[in-house]
């Protein structure tokens, strides 16, 4: 990320002048600190909390636990959202089915603004559909009939604009289609989507009020997937939304994650089963960034780019998505243990892009779980409150 | 006068006691401002925008896996830290004087990061807000820890650079003494052409110091405040002494008094500058090789030459008053350098330039009389070129120790 102005720095400059170096000795004695975050103990007075409780990572163990202080974890609560939760939520619609013998699909979605905490202690005002980030993940089996009736209760111009094959006044372009009561959707207004679910795959949906960036930015975008007319292969489903957020409005992201809140799957792995098939379906819609990847530890997935063949056309451990790019992956894991997937644009992966599978029995996995350690590292556990 | 003032007295408040009508005022001021801040500022309403969040860097500390940021907020709203993270990534860390920073108020942040020698890191705060503070260290080397050991290193440095070179430039007092009396005024111009330069050069320091303290301490102000206080001091001090050294009446007392100024003024400038080599030394910009000892060696000696200028008439000074001289004049480095070193901040440092300033300016106003000839005039060809020759002087030896 870059730097935000009007903040001080220490200088800089390739002629240190003596005068302008700040610095001395601390008197606290030394502390000893590994590079896993692993702190022994602080001689220097500052007591470390025991466990606090249930800080939302359970089958870590006690000292896992005496990392997180009180107050350091996102309120997912306040948030409206919960990302685990958000993983495997698959929103199918009210269905109906018409006189054709088509199905139709109908979805309420409403764009709200909201505050959201994105990384613990770290508010976003965030522009929501439906109050979440991403918004519903919209999933309907092709040659369905989708009905989107959407209603602008922001204080923005907002629309809905799905990737897809629709008419152009289902596009939800401004300028296109405001005599018809479409286009850009004035705070209050309305407006009914109507298209068929094609192609099948994997697709998303966003805000495209200009300027661009910050519409989407700001949290307007979803997935929304096309399930071929003859389905996929049984599998454990799951929806990753790569995003990131500009909380300083800099033009360049301070939280990465999948699904909105850094980090949130190391504290919660996602538990998946062993030898059990798992379908990724992973969407990048991060913004200041042109490039998002996914890399999985300890294994290799198969790649069905936008979802719309059945066959993969890579066998492979890290994928690179653009902006706006997105792909199914299907994998299985045969081992038990914790393993980790992030972002392989490392910057991005230590700023929140990073999360672990859990596969198999965590009371099997021994006393110090890989992603219990881990989550040492991230969000300045130790930190008083 | 007196017609108006038995006016007043018949008029509003008559019959009070004066201490009460110096009361007063005083009171209903509090009272208003209490009921205002009671009543939440009536009127004003809410502030417009978003918090402005400003957080200075003080101290930066470096120990082995561990990076420690000294902050204080000089915005005027609270700033709440919420995630610090170090060459783009978070890194875990401790807020030993809590996470909530008010204004005013200073907080320490212990990060922990495997940070390697050499390296430059960038680090930018993230507040509750989603708001950046960033912070840079230009050079990662280890601070020292403030030990006996770096304690004497720093006493050493300061002997160094502050009592020795001082000690050798006064070894010029007997060639100065043989030198007729015609050389008085280009001693004393060439004296204060040395004193002139290290005021400017406090001064800038002072200023660069100050532009990058806590601006909600006025450090700016700071080095002038302090210049004016240590100019004022000075001068109640020296009008005290006065009438003492009139009261004595001693002939020779007025050459060492004036030695003894200027060694004053010297040393308040040494401790300014050796807060800056301290400091320096602590964050390993300073390579303390015998180049920079050496130079700062030849700098200082003209300083030693500036002492026992006022020394040329009268009786030879004892070898333990110029002693004396010669420790005010130096000994102040070491000092410095311990405070620079172990507990830099930057709006006490912007302070303390100020007091050198003023120190040293209300010496050269002391020194400028001795300067004058028999006609009453102070710049005459002969001074003018012993100012210049100072100012030269001063400049070209500070070539060498531009750190």
């Amino acid at each position: 990320m870059s730097k935000s102005p009007g903040v001080k720095d220490e200088p800089t400059e390739n002629g240190i002048s003596r005068r302008r170096l700040l610095g001395g000795a601390a008197l606290a004695a030394p502390a000893v600190v590994g590079l896993g975050g692993l702190i022994a103990e602080r001689s220097g007075g500052v007591a470390r909390a025991e466990s606090n409780g249930d800080r939302g990572h359970d089958g870590h163990d006690a000292f896992a636990h005496a990392t997180f202080a009180p107050g350091r974890s996102v309120n997912h609560r306040a948030n409206g959202f919960h990302p685990t939760e958000l993983l495997r939520d698959f929103d199918y619609g009210k269905t109906r089915r018409l006189a054709s013998g088509r199905l139709l699909r109908e979805w309420d979605i409403v764009a709200q603004d909201a505050e959201i905490e994105v990384a613990p202690g770290v508010k976003y005002e965030a522009w929501t559909y439906n109050g979440r980030v991403p918004g519903p993940t919209l999933r309907a089996r092709e040659g369905d009939l989708m009905r989107i009736n959407f209603v602008n209760a922001s204080d923005h111009p907002h629309t809905m604009h799905f990737h897809g094959v629709h008419t152009a006044l289902m596009d939800g372009m401004p300028g296109i289609g405001e005599n018809k009561g479409g286009g850009q959707i004035e705070p209050g207004g309305r407006f009914t989507y109507e298209f068929d679910a094609s192609p099948f795959g994997l697709h998303l949906y966003h805000c495209h009020v200009s300027p661009l960036a910050p519409h989407i930015a700001r949290g307007l975008y979803g997935a929304f997937i096309v399930d071929p007319k003859k389905g996929r292969p049984e599998a454990d489903e799951m929806v990753m939304v790569m995003n990131g957020f500009d909380t300083n409005f800099d033009l360049s992201n301070e939280i990465y994650a999948v699904n909105t809140v850094g980090f949130h799957y190391v504290n919660e792995p996602i538990q998946v089963e062993r030898d059990a098939l798992t379908r990724v379906y992973l969407v990048n819609i991060l913004e200041y960034d042109p490039v998002n990847s996914f890399h999985v530890h300890g294994n290799f997935f198969n790649y069905f780019p936008t979802g719309t063949s059945m066959q993969p056309n890579e066998f492979t451990d890290t994928v690179i998505q653009g902006q706006g790019q997105r792909g199914i992956l299907e994998l299985k894991f045969p081992f038990d243990g914790d393993y980790m997937f992030h972002a392989h644009v490392t910057e991005f992966a230590e700023l929140g892009w990073t999360g672990f599978f859990r596969v198999g029995d965590p009371e099997a996995l021994g006393a110090t779980a890989a992603a219990a350690a881990y989550c040492e590292l991230p969000w300045g556990g130790g930190g008083n409150t | 006068m007196e017609a108006g003032a038995r006016a007043e007295q018949s008029g509003f408040g008559a019959g009070l006691p004066s201490w009460l009508l110096g009361l007063v005022p005083l009171l209903v001021i509090a009272a208003a401002i209490g009921a205002f801040a009671l009543l939440g500022g009536p009127g004003l309403g809410e502030r417009t925008g978003p918090p402005a969040e400003e957080l200075a860097v003080e101290q930066t500390v470096l120990r082995p896996g561990e990076i420690e940021l000294t902050l204080r907020n000089d915005g005027p709203d609270p700033v709440e830290i919420a995630q610090v993270a170090v060459n783009d990534g978070y890194a875990p860390f401790v807020a030993e004087g809590g996470r909530e920073v008010g204004r005013l108020g200073s907080t320490t942040l212990v990060l922990s990061y495997p940070w390697i020698e050499g390296e430059a890191y960038e680090i930018f705060i993230l507040t509750s807000s989603g708001g950046t503070v960033d912070a840079e260290i230009a050079v990662a080397t280890e601070t020292p820890e403030a030990d006996a050991s770096f304690f004497g290193l720093m006493a050493l440095l300061g002997i160094y650079v502050g009592v020795i070179p001082v000690s050798l430039g006064m070894l010029w007092l007997p060639f100065m003494r043989r030198l007729g009396g015609a050389w008085m005024g280009a001693l004393i111009a060439f004296t204060i052409g040395l004193l002139a330069f290290l005021a400017i050069d406090a001064g800038l320091e002072g200023l660069e110091i100050a532009a990058e303290a806590p601006a909600a301490f006025g450090p700016t102000g700071l080095v002038f405040v302090g210049a004016l206080v240590a100019y004022l001091v000075l001068a109640a001090v020296d009008a005290h002494l006065a009438e003492r050294g009139r009261r004595a009446g001693s002939a020779g007392a007025a050459g060492a008094y004036l030695a003894l100024l200027v060694a004053i003024g010297i040393g308040l400038h040494n401790l300014g500058e050796g807060l800056a080599i301290g400091s320096s030394y602590a964050t390993g910009a300073l390579a303390l090789g015998a180049f920079l000892v050496v130079g700062f060696a030849i700098h200082n000696t003209t300083e030693g030459l500036a002492i026992v200028a006022p020394l040329r008439g009268g009786a030879p000074p004892g070898l333990g008053r110029l002693a004396g001289f010669g420790l005010i004049a130096g000994a102040p480095a070491i000092l410095g350098a311990w405070i620079g070193a172990a507990a830099f901040n930057p709006s006490v440092a912007a302070l303390l330039f100020g007091v050198g300033v003023g120190a040293i300016a209300r010496v050269i106003v002391q020194l400028a009389p001795a300067m004058r000839d028999e006609r009453g005039r102070f710049l005459y060809p002969v001074t003018v070129a012993g100012i210049l020759a100072g100012l030269a002087a001063l400049y070209v030896t500070g070539l060498l120790v531009s750190v």
